[in-house]
């Protein structure tokens, strides 16, 4: 009972410094803005508030409809990617399996290049065919990764991340090609230049407005799959034993895990380590009970995506560079670290 | 209680036919071995008996109801399977992995029960490993692991108690150790018990009856006396042995009889 209550006071930290990332990463940008002004501003929204204006209208303008959409949008993907990495590991019983590593982002990346190569526009609330071709994109995917990977019934390290990178190179150049191909893509280089670097790109609420109850919803679905994956842990086998439809299961957690890593790359391109960086710390820190791993890491990821778009943002200004090269120096040491770690279980 | 029957099952995996008729019935309460030479189908007839394998023909039936009707969940709230080995990739404390036992009777959302907490703890007390509840299961030696994981099972309140090998990867004293747990819950809790089974004087000592298996079919199924004969061992296993006496229960005790080389160092 003691650990359950720490495990709660740990979520209620978790959650409160992703709000405290959201209010200091609006503060920082082009024009700076005081905290005390953008609480008040935020409260003020909330009816009974109604403090003195001491900030210009501008500025209401900027944190309202610049800067929130945007570091909330950083918020969902890295909650998405953080997830979509504990939901994948946990079914593959392999703590590599990042949505980034094992595919699924390349994946959902060709899908979106090949949406945005259609002369097609179906635009939606902002949005078009992207979303729904990232997500067959990571699907298709994470069941290629998935069955190339298989041996014997087991998806070992060493096959999975093999399988992983080739089929994300090959994702990467079919890109490439298509690009060059095509003018429509050309005229928009930059924009798929940071699309595959990894850049939040989200310009308004209307975003938000569709990508929010996906990823949320995502959240909460995952969180039913809770103790079936601390079964899963045990091998396919050993959680049939224990009362888990396997085959079941595991469709629909590859599915829900393709739709969170598809919802965040269609706002954000190829974001990588995320899903793998911030499930490892929380079970080094408090175990693996997927309980507790999943709510921890979607708001661990969060604020991990907040305050690495927040030094994308600032640490070179004017010059804005993409998220994913910050996440990738972040995460990609702390890979290697890992992988020398546990070199043990891969030996070959 | 729960008994188990085989009606003429067959099952074959792709590559060839692995079971062949197998008609068995087996009563609650019963404490049965399996034998037979890598391959004679032990680990099949298991996983036919805890539904994750489905007959190519034939029928099995669980406490008379046909095994490939039940749900998942209404099986693993009666049957559990203790395997060889498991192998499990995250930090969880023994405890934890005990507590996997009670997943059948888990909603979703919901946190385990008092009653939940209660039933791994008598597991861990039963099985003697009360003190490995806070270590990590991963930092266990074999013998320790095989005990959590029958702590497991036994979480499950299982009624039927499946064993493949339980002892193969054990030393002597931790196989007496789980083969003398496993006898007590038998003869204590009336808990029904099949396991398949390497060693042939381990077998004879703790169990009542033996199934012996030859390339998918039942070559001889009774007491360990009626099983257990010079003929019928050197045909099924290809070994020359000879079949004395334990000199303390009077059951059959396997000498092995050496070739050549073995002879010679004497």
């Amino acid at each position: 009972m003691r650990r359950r209550k720490k495990l709660i006071l740990v979520l209620s930290l978790l959650g409160v410094s992703l709000i405290a990332s959201l209010f200091l990463a609006s503060a920082f940008g082009a024009v700076s803005i005081s905290l005390p002004d953008i609480l008040r501003m935020a409260l003020n929204k909330v009816a009974v508030f109604d403090f003195p204006s001491t900030w210009r209208a501008a500025e209401e303008t900027i944190i309202f409809q610049i800067r929130l959409p945007r570091v909330i949008g950083g918020a969902l993907v890295g909650m998405a990617l953080a997830t979509a990495g504990v939901l994948f590991q946990g079914l593959l019983r392999n703590p590599m399996a990042d949505p980034y590593i094992i595919g699924t982002s390349a994946g959902a990346a060709l899908g979106a290049t090949i949406a945005m190569l259609l002369p097609i526009n179906l635009a939606f609330l902002g949005f078009g065919l992207v979303p729904v071709a990232a997500f067959c994109g990571a699907l298709a995917t994470v069941f290629l990764v998935y069955n190339l990977a298989r041996v014997g019934g087991k998806t070992p390290i060493i096959s999975m991340l093999l399988a992983g990178v080739v089929v994300s190179s090959l994702m990467a150049a079919i890109m490439a090609l298509l690009i060059s191909i095509s003018d429509r893509l050309q005229l928009n280089l930059h924009s798929v230049y940071s699309f595959l670097l990894g850049h939040i790109s989200v310009t308004g609420w209307e975003q938000i407005a569709v990508i929010a109850p996906l990823v949320i919803g995502g959240i909460i679905v995952a969180r039913f799959f809770a103790f079936h994956l601390n079964a899963l842990s045990l091998g396919e086998e050993g959680a049939a034993y224990l009362g888990v439809e396997v085959e079941r299961d595991k469709i629909l957690i590859l599915a829900l895990g393709s739709l969170l890593t598809a919802a965040a790359v269609s706002i954000s391109g190829l974001v990588g380590f995320v899903g793998l960086v911030v499930p490892h710390a929380v079970r080094l820190s408090f175990g693996p009970d997927h309980r507790f791993l999943l709510p921890a890491s979607a708001l661990g990821g969060g604020a991990f995506v907040i305050i690495a778009d927040l030094l994308a943002r600032t640490i070179m200004a004017p010059i804005e560079i993409p998220v994913g090269i910050i996440t990738a120096i972040i995460g990609a040491p702390f890979f290697l670290y890992l992988l020398r770690r546990t070199r043990k279980e891969y030996a070959f | 209680m729960v008994g188990l029957q085989f009606r003429q099952v067959y099952f074959s995996y792709l590559d060839g036919l692995v079971l062949h008729n197998i008609d068995l019935s087996i009563k609650a309460g019963e404490m049965v071995g399996l034998l037979g030479p890598n391959g004679s189908g032990k680990t099949t007839l298991l996983k036919l008996a805890s539904g994750i394998l489905k007959p190519a023909q034939g029928e099995i039936k669980l406490d008379g109801s046909s095994i490939s009707q039940l749900s998942r969940k209404s099986i693993a709230r009666n049957v559990a399977v203790v395997p060889q080995q498991f192998h499990i990739p995250f930090a969880f404390t023994t405890g934890e992995v005990v507590m996997l036992g009670r997943t059948p009777f888990l909603r979703a959302l919901a946190e385990e029960s008092e009653a939940d907490r209660r039933v791994v703890n008598d597991a861990l007390e039963l099985v003697g490993i009360r003190e490995l509840a806070q270590r990590r299961f991963d930092e266990l030696s074999g013998g320790e692991r095989q005990k959590v994981i029958l702590a497991m099972a036994l979480a499950q309140q299982p009624k039927l108690l499946l064993l493949d090998e339980p002892t193969v990867h054990l030393d002597i004293a931790h196989q007496m150790e789980i083969l003398e747990l496993v006898r007590g819950l038998n003869t204590g809790r009336g808990l029904t018990v099949i396991a398949a089974m390497h060693d042939l004087n381990l077998a004879s000592l703790y169990f009542d009856r033996l199934i012996l298996l030859k390339e998918g079919r039942v070559w001889a199924d009774g007491t360990p006396a009626q099983v257990l004969t010079e003929a019928q061992i050197s045909e099924v296993f290809s070994a020359s042995v000879r079949v004395e006496q334990h000199p303390l229960t009077g059951v059959p005790h396997i000498v092995v009889m050496p070739k050549g080389s073995a002879i010679k160092r004497q």
